[in-house]
Formats: C-alpha cells, structure tokens, sequence
C-alpha cells in the first residue's frame, strides 16, 4: 500500500487492481475520444454542418477547414464530429440491443434446455443464414430507413452470433457443479442464468460485444454508403465517404478523412478487446 | 562413484502478475544413485512438482530457476541452453504424468504417441520401436501386449492409460524417470496394479527414479528413500524405514498420524433407541443415463435395485471403485437424476423423483456437498455470498441476521470471519472445501449426502476434515450418506458400509467387522487392496486374478 499514498493517488488500472498493456491504454484512450466527441462534437465545430462555407469543392486542407471540403464545400471536420454521434450512437445502441437479446436467449436456452433449446437454435440459425448485407438492403427497402428501424435491423441482424456465443458459454458453465448445487436447492431458472452463470462469462461477453460493436459500425457504414442507412441532411461517416466519393481520383481529404475515423474508431475498439484489462489476483502488496 | 543427480541449492523464483517475486524453492539440495528411487513427498504448494520439473531443466510459466545447480549424470542443467536440454529430455530423463488422460492425444492411436519419443530423437527404426513398445507393455502387464497399441485413448481405462504412459517415458531408454503423482486419480485396486507395473519395471530397467506423491502408503511400497518438504524447504530425508518408524520432524509425525486409524464411536448407538424410524430409506432404486429403451430401462444402467436406509444420527458408508454407480445414488437421492423406478424417503416421506417437484422443505433436509470444492463453488461470488444465499432461500434471513449466521457458519467450520469476502479462488483446497461443507449447513439440513468430500484433499487436511465432520455430527445431530473409495476415510466416520459393484449393492458391513467380515470376493479385494505403512506390504498382496 506503501507506494500508492508515496507517489501520490493515479487513476490507473493498477490502483484498481487491474493491469493493463500500453496497447490496450492507447485503444481505450481513442474510443474515449470518439465517445467525447461523439457527446460534445456539434458544440466543437467550427462551422454549422449543412452550410456551404467553400466556393471550391474538394477544397484541400487549410488552416480555416481543417480537413478540406466536401463536393458542396461544406467543411468535412464539422461533418466528422456530427457524422460521429450517428456512427457511434446508433452502433452502440444496435449491439447493445443484439447483444443483450442474445445472451438472455442464449443462457435460458442453455439452462432450460430441452425443446426450447432445440427450437430457439433452429430459428436464430435460419435467421443467420441469411446474408447480413442482403437482409438489411432488403428490410430498409421495404420498411423505408429512419434511426429507430436501422437500431432494430441492426440488433436483429447481430442476434444470432450473440446468442451462439452466449449458449456455448452457458452450456459449459451449466455442467458445473456449483450450478448443480444450485439446482439441487430448488433455484429458479432467473437465479441460475442472473447470479450463477452470467458473473462467469462476463469477460468473453463483453469481449464478443467489442467485436460485434465494429461488425455494425462496417455495416451501418456499409449501408449508409449504399444511400440506405442515415439519410441527408444528417450523415453518419459511412455516408460522408459515399457522398465524397467523386474525389478519390483527386486525393480529396473529404474521402480520406472519414475512412480514418471509420478505421481509427474500429481498430481501436477490437485492440482495446484484445487487451482488455486483466484483474490482477495477487493483491497481497 | 558419482550420483545420477546432484542437487545443491535449488532455488526457484515466482513472479505473480502484480510483479511481486516469491522465492518457491528456497534452496534445497539432494542427491540420487544410480537405480535409486527418491520420494519427494509434502502437501500441496510444498514445492515438490516444481522440484521434480528442474530435474529435466523445466520451470513452469512464470518461474525462473535463480540459484543452485541440478547436475544429472554430471551436466549441469541449470547452466546448459534449451538446446542441449531438449536433446536430454526423452532420453535421459522422462516424466509420467499425473493425469495420463490428459497427455495423451484422443485422436491419435496409443502406439504412434509411445513411440514418437524415439522418432524426435531418431534413436531407431519405427519398426524396431514397436517391436520394444511391445516388451513394454508386456512388462507393465498390459492385456494383449501385441495389439493394445492400436487402440485409440478412450478404447483404454484410467489405469492402462496410466501404464502406457509409463511405457511412452520408458521407450527412450531414460537414465531418471519422474514419476508426478501418477496413482493419485486412480482406484485401490487399479492402483495396486499399476504400482506393481512401475515397480518391476523400474528394478528390470535398473533406472533412477524420482516419485512425487502426498500419499506415504503409496510411497513406502515403491521408493528407496524418501525427501519430506514443506514450504519449499526439506524437513527431513532419510531411508524409507527410518522416516516410517523413526520419523523426527513434526510435519513427517503429522503426515504419519493421519494414517493411524481413529476408532469411530456413533453417536447415536449410545441415544435411545426406542423410536427406531429411518431418516432416510432408498428403495430398490434403478436408474441410468441415455434414452429409456423399450423395456424401460435406460440405454447405460448405473444402479441396479439398490436399496439402503440411514438411521437418524448415524452414518452410511458407501464404498466402490469409480463406475460402481456411487456418486449415481448420491445423484439419484438428491433428485438430480431421476430414478426410472424405486423410490426414496426422507423420514418415511416419500420424495418426488425430480429435485424441482420436490417442495423447498424437502430440499433443505437433503443437502448434497460434492467432492471438488474448486467447481463446486462459483469462482466469481464471494464466500459470504455463496453462504447467505441459502439462508435467504430455505430461511428468508436478510441483512444483519444473515451476516451474523454467515459469520456463525465460519465459526462452525473453524474457518476467519475475514474470509467472506475473498472469492473462492484465493482458498487453499482445505478452506474451499469447507466452505462447501458450510453451505450445505447454512440450510440447516437433516442427512447430507458427502460425494468423495475428502479424495481431492491431502492426507493431513483431510483427516482434519473429517474430525470437522464428526464434531458438527455431535453438535447439530446430523446423519451423513459418506461416499467413497477410500476405505481407511469410510473408516474412520461410519457406522455402517455399503460395498457396491457395477451398480448393485454386493454387501453391507457394520464398520467394525469391515476387517475380516467381508465374504464377497469383491469387497475382499478392495479391503485388501489398501496401500498399507509397510514397505513390503505390495510385495505380500497375491496379483489379481483375472479380475478385467
């Protein structure tokens, strides 16, 4: 304890009694940012996003637009920061609704087993033997695209993998015989999923979660680049580099710098799950 | 002359992931002669596996050897690169597991894994291997010499998985052979067989051998001499039958004390009698796994008509090799695997055959403690946790009366009221299986049914263990189903024993007339196959007649 009150309080992961490597704190530190901006972006811009600030398109970077201007000459820094709170938003709350279904689904049909195992399997694979991309294309169309549809499409589409992941987890946990002690006093199905299996898979959960989290951010980007995801006036990153995309030829940075943040936020968030924070278990210093 | 190892002032190093060093081996030195067999015995965390890894230059992750030297037939191995030491393993040294299981590959035949050792070092032809592979498994009395190699692991049991491991360490032609705990997961009886093995074996070969183990009996028939250690230090060295009958340090005195059988005196024989009505009665039990046939019966029986009862205040003792169908009827009364028919009674009530029919005072008469602590405590919760949520289930007891009783239960199992907030990972083997013990108490129970409570645990920590039994028995008049292989444990806390055999019940016993009342054949063998404090007793016991 001696040397924690020495130097002084730091808020790292060691004082938590957690440890954690330089490549996992400078991931962590990225999405920090994106979440940061995603939150306060629009108060940050320089220019409001919809105005027409360039006379030249594909206007180069400059010390007024910081990331050039777009095919309208719109500046592209405040279209970043807005486009952010679209990418990050709308993907989070995707794989929060995907993830959350499919562990629930997946531990209950661990536990229960059974019929209801059987069935809840067979469904969520016809589900996921569907092309992902296909069945987005297909369900805007006809649904028509707006937020709320493409959080519920999204989480639809990312279900199964969740719940797979979830029921080969539970199911090894389940043969355990703590579980079986639990069963032998009479537990309820709810107490066994809540207290004795999901405290166990927390850690491969939250990994699968990060690794779902990009799987969205390329889809919605996919979706939005194919014109069906975030429509204008608003544009998530993913619509920013379709929109832009007439200035490849030319090196436009109004390409460029939506495809860094697109490979900045989802480079960073699959390090940060590969390096996530390990609990230390010698706590005896 | 020189010895095969020289051993002077190990130390090994650990590095936790906090980056905090333990010293683990904290300079130990020894030696062994050529065709000498050197026991490293001690409880567990002693230090002795990590001992018997240096001698093939080998520290587990995280370990560094610091210090010392450990010569074998003059090289040093601490000093010598990775290279030379690969080119020593296998041939100079070898090592026998102590779960065979897990070291051989399931998907490879058991001849083409045995004699790989010799392809690695192209120390002869492949067909010139089989043809010694052969005399191997003829030497270690494996059934059908000629052909067992081309079975596959899962075709084997434990015991001849065991024996073929030895013959993938012996193929090489080793000058050392470590032995790590290698009868630790098996039977009495397929113990006694496979010591027998090892034992010809390694006097035909003339080899040195080092043999870990925390079990004296096994280690007085096999070894030579014997090194005690404790907390990575020896307590005492000496020839075998110097350490068994004139042992000086306390520790080797405790170790030996927990052989010395403790008379059972029943608490209830000296109650009334009067009203003799059994606290729980099985009858004619049948039960099994996989789908029921057309005859009703379940694909693979596992209990054929087994019938028993427990008096209250009394204990039962059930006692078989693994595949009796032991844990099975543990199983099947709890209600964890339903019986097919027959039935079970708690004070003359009959249960329902499925454990979520039966209605929650059912349940917290009945409590079931299984015989690893390790998966039967759930790593990720707190040991007042794990004990409080009894009491809230059976007793509804919330805030201050809960943690009062939870610290009432860790007084009672003689464990700190500090531990309820640790996980059950930061326990010692002894400590969870405590808290196991606790939890099964928390519910206030009537019998408890105990699944091989102390066959995971060291010789010492288990008789502590099972004294912790017979004193909660006293205090809260419990009756306890004792399950078993170990007949000495049975001993010691039983009034009545039950012999099963391939799902029956072959005989019943009170505990007093276990010896020399036995009149089946296979119990028998079962008493007689107990390891006993006697170096010749191994050689006195007549080879098993054909038994599988």
């Amino acid at each position: 304890m001696a040397p924690m009150f020495s130097k002084g309080f730091l808020p790292t992961p060691r004082h938590f009694g957690y440890h954690m490597n330089t490549v996992g704190i400078c991931a962590a530190a990225m999405v920090c940012f994106w979440a940061v901006v995603a939150v306060i972006g629009p108060m940050l811009s320089p220019y409001p996003p919809g105005e027409i600030v360039d006379f030249d398109y594909y206007g180069p970077m400059s010390s007024t637009l910081w990331m050039g201007s777009d095919y309208l000459g719109r500046d592209i820094f405040s279209r970043i920061l807005m486009g952010a709170r679209y990418t990050v938003g709308i993907s989070l709350a995707a794989v929060c609704l995907a993830c959350f279904s499919g562990v629930v689904l997946g531990m209950t049909a661990a536990v229960v087993g059974g019929w209801l195992d059987t069935g809840l399997s067979r469904l969520l694979d016809a589900l996921n033997s569907i092309p992902s991309k296909l069945f987005g294309l297909v369900m805007v169309a006809a649904i028509g695209s707006s937020i709320p549809v493409l959080i519920v499409l999204l989480g639809v589409i990312y279900t199964p993998g969740a719940f797979r992941f979830a029921r080969a987890l539970a199911v090894n946990i389940n043969t355990m015989d703590y579980v079986t002690v639990a069963r032998a006093r009479g537990e309820r199905t709810g107490y066994l999923i809540a207290q004795e299996i999901l405290p166990n898979i927390t850690g491969p959960v939250l990994a699968d979660l990060g690794l779902r989290f990009v799987f969205i951010v390329l889809l919605l980007s996919g979706l939005s680049f194919l014109g069906l995801g975030v429509q204008p006036p608003n544009a998530d990153w993913g619509s920013l580099v379709r929109e832009n995309i007439g200035g490849l030829p030319f090196g436009a940075p109004a390409v460029l710098m939506p495809c860094l943040a697109i490979a900045s936020l989802t480079i960073s968030v699959n390090l940060l799950i590969d390096n996530l924070p390990v609990k230390i278990r010698d706590r005896s210093e | 002359m020189m010895n095969l190892v020289e051993i002077r002032d190990l130390k090994v190093q650990a590095r936790s992931d906090a980056g905090r060093k333990i010293e683990i081996i904290k300079g130990v030195s020894f030696d062994i002669a050529e065709g000498e067999i050197v026991a490293l015995i001690g409880e567990s965390g002693s230090g002795k596996t990590t001992i018997a890894l240096t001698l093939m230059g080998h520290t587990r992750p995280g370990c560094t050897i610091t210090g010392g030297e450990v010569r074998l037939a003059g090289r040093d191995l601490v000093a010598m690169p990775e290279a030379g030491r690969q080119m020593l393993r296998g041939t100079d040294v070898a090592y026998v597991p102590q779960s065979a299981a897990a070291a051989f590959n399931p998907s490879q035949r058991l001849m083409d894994q045995v004699i790989e050792v010799a392809q690695i070092h192209r120390l002869m032809t492949p067909d010139a291997a089989r043809a010694k592979a052969v005399d191997l498994f003829r030497a270690l009395a494996l059934p059908d010499p000629e052909t067992i190699g081309a079975r596959y692991p899962h075709q084997v049991s434990g015991g001849q998985l065991q024996r073929l491991s030895a013959a993938m360490a012996l193929i090489g032609g080793p000058k050392l052979v470590i032995f790590d705990e290698p009868t630790t997961a098996l039977d009495v009886t397929t113990q006694i067989e496979v010591l027998r093995a090892f034992k010809s074996v390694m006097k035909l070969g003339g080899m040195g051998g080092v043999y870990v183990s925390h079990d004296l009996a096994v280690v007085a028939q096999i070894a030579d001499r014997i090194v005690v250690l404790k907390g990575g230090e020896v307590q005492e060295e000496g020839p075998v039958e110097q350490i068994l009958h004139h042992a000086r340090h306390p520790y080797t005195r405790e170790l030996l004390a927990a052989f010395e059988p403790v008379p059972y005196a029943s608490a209830a024989r000296s109650d009334t009698m009067a009203a003799k009505r059994p606290i729980l009665e099985v009858r004619n039990v049948v039960a099994g796994y996989g789908p029921l046939g057309r005859d009703g019966q379940p694909a693979k029986l596992a209990l054929r008509n087994v019938s028993c009862r427990l008096e209250r205040g009394q204990n039962l003792g059930v006692i078989g090799e693994s595949g009796s169908g032991k844990s099975t009827l543990a199983r099947a009364i709890a209600g964890l695997l339903p019986p097919v028919s027959g039935e079970v009674l708690l004070d003359a009530h009959p249960l329902a055959p499925e454990a979520r029919l039966r209605d929650k005072e059912e349940l917290r008469r009945l409590q079931i403690v299984f015989q690893l602590a390790d998966t039967a405590l759930n790593p990720q919760r707190s040991v007042g946790d794990i004990l409080g949520r009894p009491l809230t289930f059976y007793h509804g007891q919330k805030g201050a009366e809960r943690e009062a009783r939870i610290d009432a239960l860790l007084d009672m199992v003689r464990l700190p009221r500090a531990m309820k907030h640790r996980l059950p990972g930061e326990l010692s083997g002894g400590q969870k299986q405590r808290v196991n013990l606790a939890r099964a108490l928390a519910a206030k129970p009537e019998v408890i049914l105990c699944d091989e409570i102390t066959s995971a645990l060291d010789t010492v920590v288990a008789a502590a263990v099972i004294e912790l039994l017979k004193e909660l028995q006293r205090e809260l008049h419990l009756s306890y189903v004792f399950i078993s292989h170990d007949l000495s444990t049975v001993q010691a806390i039983c009034d009545d024993v039950m012999v099963m055999y391939n799902g029956a019940v072959v005989e019943r016993l009170p505990a007093d007339k276990l010896h020399g009342g036995a009149q089946h054949p296979y119990s028998k063998l079962l008493f007689s196959s107990v390891p006993k404090l006697d170096t010749g007793w191994l050689d006195s016991v007549p080879p098993r007649v054909a038994a599988r």
